[in-house]
């Protein structure tokens, strides 16, 4: 069975009558241990499926299934342990007046799970960040260290699904590959399940089992790997992806490639 | 000493006890090195000590009269600052009036803010109809002139310090609301804030923990500079006969009593207005410091 179902979903904004059609019928399905990539230029709804997922975007038709059951509204605090979600910008994700320590400890405050002290050095362990970085503030952080900052935050909880709304856009080539190969490495260890949505193929095709290719809120092709990697595309929009960001799967220049 | 402070400097503590104290450190350093910010905090912890040590300091009872003495110039042996129109000295009297204007600002800095954070972090936290309501009650408080509302509390409720207090307290929570609603709203779509829902925290909690922070720094400092308004509100009841009541020594009291003599016996009512001024004085400059020291942006790193 798939851990995430996603049937026919469509996500409508209204705003002073006017309405905007972010997600049209789009259906996949993810199974347990895979990562699976939604690509696509912006605006095309990628972004709003995770947010339809997180409750943060008004589903107006279609389910959701999590596990084999439909998730509740509002999500609910069992949503969070199984849950979580990597934000885009690490520079806007952390609060800037809470430390490190009280961002990773909060997680499980909220929850009434004990022993924070020492979870909270694990998980900058686990993120491979520096256990002295515990007290300070997310402005005495590079790009880099934050964005690991928050995956940590992300997986205090220990969630079986990690939402992946573009973790590298917002970082320096070099760092953007050493976040990727942590991300990959997380999701071996702990048998993590990604969500990734990413305009970037050569990233997606990194990161990605599978892959869907989307465009004006509607799904337009959905391949595997190996299809990516042989260019072994059938539509048209998926090849003009494909064209625009091949020289950098090829050529790989910081060697991440599988 | 040395071990101390570098127990309190180390870079990378290991205790979460040690790296707040260690914070707390780093703001006393800070605003140590801001002069005006140093001599604000000086005048209020003077005024502290004053209030708190009044009956020691003082030379004569504030309440005791002596009419062979009335009205004499400041500089008179055993009156430095003079005496008032019942022989009372006035350096005893504001001594002891110290421990009343400390008072009634300590009253209305516990409540205003505290009010008009909660009312304006929820307004824009909520948003909608909870806004609306919330916003249009703190339009129509904010129409009033402030000294016109707390006037009208105080003839309904009565004189009297408690009572001025309150009057004070009900009339300066809406620019508090306004200031923190505003921040609200800017952070309450941010990615943090959507991290900490996606984490299961419910309403209060984010309110409390993550937006309410958010919105301090700025309401502390308007509560500094407003603190000289606070006193001068207070003074102006006392002075219009509806804050503290005689014989009460009340700075905005004594300038009251004072201004029958104003062009003869100039200082009766000229000294207990320098003490408003210095301590309105000391407030505004330290509301400036803190507001250095309240960033943790502006550490050094």
């Amino acid at each position: 069975m798939s851990l995430i179902e996603i049937e026919n979903l469509s996500v409508t904004f209204r705003a002073k009558g006017r309405q905007v059609r972010a997600v049209e019928g789009v259906s996949f399905k993810v199974s347990k241990g895979e990562s699976f990539g939604l690509v696509g230029e912006s605006g095309s709804g990628k972004s709003t499926i995770l947010r339809a997922i997180c409750g943060m975007a008004p589903i107006t038709e279609g389910t959701i299934r999590i596990d084999g059951s439909v998730l509740p509204t509002p999500r609910g605090a069992r949503f969070a342990t199984r849950v979580q979600m990597v934000f885009q910008d690490p520079y806007a994700s952390l609060h800037p007046r809470h430390t490190i320590d009280r961002t990773l400890s909060e997680p499980l405050a909220i929850h009434g799970l004990g022993g924070s002290d020492a979870r909270v050095v694990r998980a900058l362990e686990q993120v491979g960040l520096p256990a002295a970085f515990r007290f300070r503030y997310p402005h005495q952080l590079s790009g880099g260290q934050r964005q690991r900052v928050a995956i940590a935050r992300a997986l205090m909880l220990e969630p079986k699904i990690v939402l992946l709304d573009e973790p590298t856009s917002a970082l320096d080539a070099s760092v953007q590959a050493e976040v990727l190969n942590l991300l990959n490495r997380l999701r071996a260890d702990l048998g993590l399940t990604f969500l990734m949505v990413s305009h970037d193929l050569a990233v997606i095709d990194h990161m990605c089992d599978r892959i869907l290719v989307m465009q004006h809120g509607r799904k337009v092709e959905e391949m595997a790997r190996d299809d990516l990697a042989n260019a072994r595309m059938t539509t048209a929009y998926a090849r003009s992806l494909f064209d625009a960001s091949a020289d950098r799967m090829l050529g790989d220049p910081s060697g991440t490639a599988p | 000493m040395t071990t101390l402070r570098s127990w309190l400097q180390d870079p990378s503590p290991t205790s979460r006890r040690q790296a707040r104290l260690g914070q707390l450190w780093l703001a006393w350093l800070r605003i140590q090195r801001n002069r005006l910010a140093m001599a604000g905090l000086v005048i209020v912890t003077i005024l502290v000590l004053v209030a708190a040590f009044a009956p020691w300091i003082a030379p004569y009872d504030p309440f005791v009269q002596d009419l062979g003495n009335r009205l004499k110039p400041p500089g008179t042996t055993g009156h430095w600052l003079g005496t008032d129109d019942f022989g009372r000295d006035i350096l005893s009297r504001i001594i002891h009036g110290a421990r009343i204007t400390l008072y009634i600002i300590a009253l209305v800095a516990v409540t205003a803010p505290v009010l008009g954070l909660l009312i304006g972090t929820v307004a824009g936290y909520f948003g909608g109809w909870i806004d609306a309501v919330l916003m249009r009650l703190t339009d129509i408080f904010l129409a009033f002139p402030r000294l016109i509302l707390a006037l009208a509390l105080v003839a309904v409720l009565g004189p009297g310090i408690e009572n001025a207090v309150l009057a004070i307290a009900l009339t300066a929570w809406p620019p508090y609301a306004r200031v923190a609603r505003a921040e609200t709203l800017t952070i309450r779509s941010s990615d943090y804030i959507e991290a900490i829902r996606l984490q299961g925290a419910t309403a209060p909690r984010i309110i409390l923990g993550h937006v309410v922070p958010m919105c301090l720094p700025s309401v502390i400092i308007r509560v500094t500079l407003d603190m000289a308004g606070v006193i001068l509100i207070a003074a102006g009841l006392g002075f219009l006969g509806l804050g503290v009541q005689p014989p009460q020594p009340e700075w905005g009291l004594m300038i009251s009593s004072g201004r029958k003599f104003l062009f003869e016996q100039w200082w009766v009512a000229t000294m207990p207005g320098l003490a408003i001024f210095i301590v309105s004085l000391g407030f505004n400059l330290l509301g400036d410091g803190l507001r250095d020291v309240l960033d943790p942006k502006s550490a050094p790193k």
